[in-house]
């Protein structure tokens, strides 16, 4: 392995971290801010002009409040929850083909970090592996409402991850690849996006998307009215900064992976029509891809601040009764349209 | 029993169908509704750049009136700390000197008056108990303050500043 090669990686495993940093601190402020212009406010303005600073004195203001343990609490697993939320968030970005490559100076620069052959299933081993990080720390809280929420969040993210693996399983039959890179590439242009021919699986995946990150009319691991905190009652200071900056993250991760997997990730309509060269396709289509991206985050935002909270049997009903029978349907389904698609044309 | 209004109604509760189980329509119709409201006019007022303006009988700060010649009206008679339901005026009376005519109009004076903010309910029975005029309560709100003993407010901040009725002319 040429010495390049590993320094050309760093630099972006570097970039696709920072920037997910950052696009989860704004979000923190993008989400207040839709939350205020929804119901008629402004939102936060306070802080630098339009509240740009807002993140900034957030995060500084959870440096400074005081670090709580309880005395009941199994101390080392208080501590490992949040950092295996904010770990498990982080790394499942790592096989997200952001771009197509770019030619420097003669070398071929993939905008991807790792192009591993089995990316849908890495994806859903990590996501999967988020579940412990708020189940670890709600239940060493010694805490009955952290023990609720862990419950709620375990039993949540195991029906949920069902539903959405069954409608995974319909896409692969029509991309026939694991690998995320394919399957973007295979949705060049407009019309050969997955969502014209996987809509139903892609409202199934994106519901499942939602129960995955905790967010609303899925929070229930975290939900005030009953649990107090949920899991992260008694998380205070940075601890309890990393459990909501790891749902941010997740909420990036799972829109980037929505518009990889079913709106064509950097693909663009007329990419190849308009008589650009290969880096000019590759840069307009990393900022189509974090556009879709945005438009997913809004999404995610749109819907917290307009749905109320399922209760907890809804849930299930929806997860079990539903969605599971309908991805199980969407799957023969795409089997009898690809069998007659293969048989007659 | 013989139903006390015409108001009753009998509420229908069907179970759900299937498309109503499916929650997708009610979820677009509601995510209309809040699209909408990202788009109307807020509600906000920024407050420290733009303030609503006080209504026309607002009663705020007090303030102690000076006369035409710019002489404290305030007589000390102490019928404002009377009438005050709340207690909050106090005040210590002195003597007019020779030569402070051009200060106070009457023989007696407020040398101390002083209204305690956090006990004033602003109920104005201090502005109508006045023979002399020498209290309105026609300021802005009281502002915000760190101590208890701040809000205390002596003559200092309630007379009002010295107003040259000539300089109108
Ligand atoms: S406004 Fe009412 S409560 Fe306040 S000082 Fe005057 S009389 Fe007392
Ligand atoms: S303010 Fe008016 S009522 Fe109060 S002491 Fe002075 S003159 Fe009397």
């Amino acid at each position: 392995m040429e010495a390049i090669f590993i320094i050309e990686k760093l630099v972006l495993i570097v970039v696709v971290f920072v920037l997910t940093l950052v696009i989860a601190m704004y979000s923190t402020l993008a989400e207040r801010k839709v939350a205020g212009f929804m119901q008629d406010r402004k939102g936060p303005d306070r802080a630098g002009p339009f509240g740009i600073l807002q993140p900034l004195a957030d995060g500084g203001k959870f440096f400074f409040k005081e670090e709580i343990i309880p005395a009941g609490a199994h101390k080392g697993l208080f501590i490992a929850g949040p950092t295996i939320a904010i770990i498990t968030a982080c790394i499942s970005s790592a096989v997200i083909p952001w771009g197509q490559s770019l030619q420097i100076g003669g070398r071929t620069v993939e905008l991807q970090v790792a192009d591993v052959n089995v990316g849908v299933l890495y994806i859903f081993g990590v996501i999967a592996l988020g579940v412990y990080g708020i189940m670890l720390g709600g239940w060493a809280s010694n805490n009955k409402f952290s023990l609720m929420g862990a419950i709620r969040a375990a039993s949540q993210s195991i029906s949920y991850e069902v539903a959405m693996g069954l409608s995974i399983i319909a896409l692969l039959m029509v991309t026939q690849t694991l690998s995320l890179k394919e399957i973007v590439a295979q949705q060049e242009g407009f019309v050969n996006w997955n969502i014209w021919v996987q809509p139903l699986g892609f409202i199934i995946f994106m519901t499942c998307a939602f129960a995955e990150c905790n967010r609303v009319p899925f929070d229930l691991p975290e939900c005030e009215t009953e649990l107090v905190g949920g899991y992260h009652t008694e998380y205070s200071s940075m601890k309890l900064g990393l459990y909501m900056f790891s749902e941010y993250i997740n909420m990036f991760v799972s829109s980037a992976v929505m518009s990889t997997l079913y709106f064509g990730g950097y693909n663009f309509p007329f990419m190849y029509d308009l008589g650009l060269s290969q880096n000019w396709i590759t840069v307009i289509g990393v900022l189509v891809f974090f556009l879709k991206i945005f438009a997913f985050i809004f999404f995610f935002m749109w819907i917290r601040w307009t749905l109320p909270r399922f209760r907890y049997d809804q849930l299930m009903n929806l997860g079990w009764k539903i969605l599971i029978p309908l991805a199980i349907a969407n799957i023969v389904l795409t089997g009898v349209i690809t069998l007659i698609k293969d048989t007659y044309w | 029993m013989e139903p006390l209004s015409n108001r009753k109604k009998v509420l229908e509760q069907k179970p759900m169908n299937f498309w109503e189980r499916m929650y997708l329509p009610a979820v677009l119709k509601g995510m209309g509704v809040t699209i909408k409201h990202f788009f109307r006019k807020k509600a906000t007022v920024s407050y420290p750049e733009v303030a609503r303006p006080y209504s026309k009988n607002y009663r705020g700060l007090h303030s102690l009136k000076r006369d035409e010649e710019g002489r404290e009206r305030c007589t000390a008679c102490g019928l404002c700390a009377l009438s005050c339901p709340a207690e909050a005026i106090t005040m210590i009376s002195a003597e007019r000197k020779k030569g402070e005519e051009h200060l106070y109009r009457e023989e007696k004076y407020a040398a101390v008056y002083e209204i305690n903010m956090l006990r004033c309910i602003f109920c104005g029975l201090c502005e109508e108990a006045c023979p002399k005029e020498a209290i309105y309560l026609d300021g802005p709100h009281v502002p915000a303050d760190y101590l208890r003993k701040d809000f205390i407010y002596g003559k200092d901040k309630l007379v009002e500043e010295r107003f040259d009725l000539h300089s109108l002319r």
